[in-house]
């Protein structure tokens, strides 16, 4: 067990640090307020290389590993939910499932854009009647010979507005259950798939999540990522290394917030003391910053694991359930230490307490996050 | 185009504190980054060679801790990084450090050489000058942008306090950049994976042809015969009057120490 950095990963988080500062924290309140996708940081990321943390370099990305990108969606979260998520989906749910199961001619014409960053992806599972119960997909594509005909829609998808390539999953065999459904890569601008509604959110503001919709649309065979019916196995993969993403961004908004309460009660005096001084405050500010250490120590394990090729999925799911779960206390917590401040929009602290929500809740539930752990201890 | 870059590594004088017994810096505990001036002479370069292609080489002298520096300068784009390092270069000044440099450079292939202006630690911007001065090659300070470059010229703008001036020279040819000349670009994430897989050249005492009694400690004219703190008298006078009477009492004020004229 080793709890240092290399050196690569140590001076690629000093990066991460720096761009996160200047170029994210700046706008942070301000996408948040006008619920705007904030497409100038995207191309700033895609500049230096952040669209592609851990996939190969031939293959578009910059060559380096899952612990890199963690440390990439926390540092951004740190500051800014709504930009954590945006490279978590992105890299997560529409490079890996390419990197993992495409085919060569598929990592050239899909996936070397999208780790480049000159094209932004997007994840289709969700559907009205397909939550936690995924396997219950009512858009079905029907093998025509050269192509498949896709019909039905997706909802409350991860850039959806802004993403230039979409993974979808499909039934292409309902007598099949989960066996019968398999995921297509489908580029936006096809014919007769359009963007829907776009929602608007409790928190993660900026983040654009829109129902897609498809009508008659005619994917090509080339755009059937695997084989036909591993669908779902594909999805489960994919959504696998999803969690330590949306794990990372719930430690990056956990940190994020403590580190203003921290900020804020050396500043603030009442009583005539820094209410830093006050032991309500250091006893809270030790239990808070002792969990997301350890928040941080089992999202990391699960990045580690992967990086390795070993098994991961309990252990992305334990990332995730509790890294979630001390997002929604730190925030929660900070906003209680800034007290009256806290509950205003002068400080970050209710945005981070509003984006730490839906951490819970997307990329599988605590519930669905629960049902895997116990799932594997249980077996 | 062969563009060397003079670089130096530099505590973070923002986080500076001072032993105010001793008189000297706590260097203890405190970062150390890129001096300002100097990144934005690699920037500089950097967007040349994006233009009109050449090789960057980057150059420092220092303790072997600045390979840290040169790491993160092979991240932002650098095709080689040289570190001029020996205990007998320690504790120079800025004339025994442009002895060493321009020593050093005889073996450096350059047409041009970008320096920062000055180093937020000695503040002298004194190297610069003296390596050209050294290398008996033309110098241009103070530039706040490079107008045209050419296989025999430069062109650039040089800035004074309260104008600019053009200049062109021949090259090769030294010239010293201001931070606000070009903002410097982050490190690439593909180039930071790279960055540990390429050489840094060292260049040693014996790698170079000098007289030992004009570098490092030994050879430096400047002698530090004692450092302080400048004590800060506050003496601080409070009057209470009216809006007209307190204005005229700041000019009567002003006038009077002389920090305005009549």
């Amino acid at each position: 067990m080793n709890f240092d950095l290399n050196a690569t990963q140590a001076l690629s988080l000093k990066l991460f640090k720096e761009f996160a500062e200047k170029e994210v924290q700046p706008i942070a309140a301000e996408i948040d307020e006008q619920e705007r996708f904030p497409e100038e940081t995207v191309a700033k990321m895609a500049e230096i290389g952040m669209m592609g943390i851990p996939f190969p370099i031939e293959e578009g990305g910059s060559g380096g590993d899952t612990l890199t990108y963690v440390m990439a969606v926390e540092e951004l979260s740190r500051h800014c939910g709504t930009t954590g998520v945006i490279l978590s989906a992105h890299t997560s749910l529409a490079c890996n499932p390419i990197h993992s199961f495409g085919t060569e001619e598929q990592k050239e014409k899909y996936l070397i854009p999208l780790a480049n960053g000159s094209k932004l992806g997007a994840f289709g599972l969700t559907e009205p009647n397909a939550g936690s119960d995924s396997a219950m997909q009512q858009t079905v594509a029907v093998n025509e010979g050269n192509h498949y005909r896709v019909n039905g829609s997706k909802i409350f998808i991860t850039n959806g507005g802004y993403a230039d390539l979409f993974i979808i999953f499909a039934m292409t065999d309902k007598s099949k259950g989960t066996r019968g459904i398999s995921a297509f890569i489908l580029e936006k601008g096809t014919e007769g798939f359009t963007i829907g509604k776009t929602e608007h959110k409790l928190g993660i503001k900026g983040s654009s999540t829109t129902e897609l919709i498809f009508k008659d649309v005619l994917v090509s065979k080339e755009n059937l990522l695997g084989q036909e019916g591993k669908g779902f196995k594909i999805a489960m993969n994919t959504l696998d290394g999803g969690r330590i993403g949306i794990a990372a961004q719930a430690l990056g908004i956990a940190q994020g917030a403590l580190d203003e309460a921290v900020k804020y009660t050396k500043e603030r005096t009442q009583f005539g003391r820094s209410i830093s001084s006050f032991q309500n405050s250091q006893f809270k500010i030790a239990e808070l910053q002792t969990k997301i250490d350890a928040a941080r120590l089992l999202t990391y394990r699960a990045a580690c694991l992967k990086d390795k090729g070993a098994p991961f999925t309990t252990e992305a799911a334990m990332a995730k359930l509790y890294a979630s779960d001390i997002a929604m206390e730190s925030t929660r917590e900070s906003i209680q230490l800034l007290g009256g401040y806290g509950y205003t929009r002068e400080y970050p602290v209710e945005r981070m307490y509003r984006d730490a929500k839906i951490t819970e809740i997307y990329e599988g539930t605590s519930e669905v996050q629960k049902m895997v752990i116990a799932g594997s201890i249980l077996k | 185009m062969n563009i060397v870059v003079l670089l130096k590594q530099v505590p973070d004088t923002t986080e500076m504190k001072i032993d105010k017994e001793r008189g000297t810096l706590i260097r203890t505990g405190v970062p150390t980054i890129t001096n300002p001036d100097d990144l934005s002479g690699l920037e500089i370069a950097l967007r040349l060679k994006e233009q009109n292609g050449a090789k960057i080489t980057c150059v420092t002298m220092g303790p072997p801790q600045a390979e840290s520096m040169l790491r993160e300068l092979y991240a932002m784009g650098a095709d080689e990084c040289i570190l001029i390092s020996d205990g007998k270069f320690g504790g120079a000044d800025t004339w025994a450090t442009s002895n060493t440099l321009s020593a050093a450079l005889s073996s450096i292939p350059f047409d041009l050489i970008i320096a920062g202006r000055q180093a937020i630690d000695g503040d002298t911007a004194q190297v610069g000058p003296q390596t050209a001065e050294k290398l008996n090659i033309p110098q241009i300070t103070y530039v706040d942008e490079v107008i045209a470059l050419t296989d025999k010229k430069i062109k650039v703008k040089k800035s004074l306090e309260s104008t600019y001036e053009i200049i062109e020279a021949d090259l090769p040819c030294l010239i010293t950049t201001l931070s606000s000349a070009a903002k410097p670009r982050y490190m690439h994430v593909k180039k930071i994976h790279e960055a540990f897989a390429k050489e840094i050249r060292l260049i040693t005492f014996n790698d170079i042809d000098i007289d030992p009694s004009i570098i490092g400690l030994k050879g430096s004219p400047t002698k530090v015969k004692k450092t302080f703190t400048k004590e800060v008298h506050k003496n601080c006078d409070v009057l209470v009057l009216e809006p007209r009477e307190s204005a005229r009492k700041i000019f009567e004020t002003l006038l009077d120490n002389n920090y305005i004229g009549k």
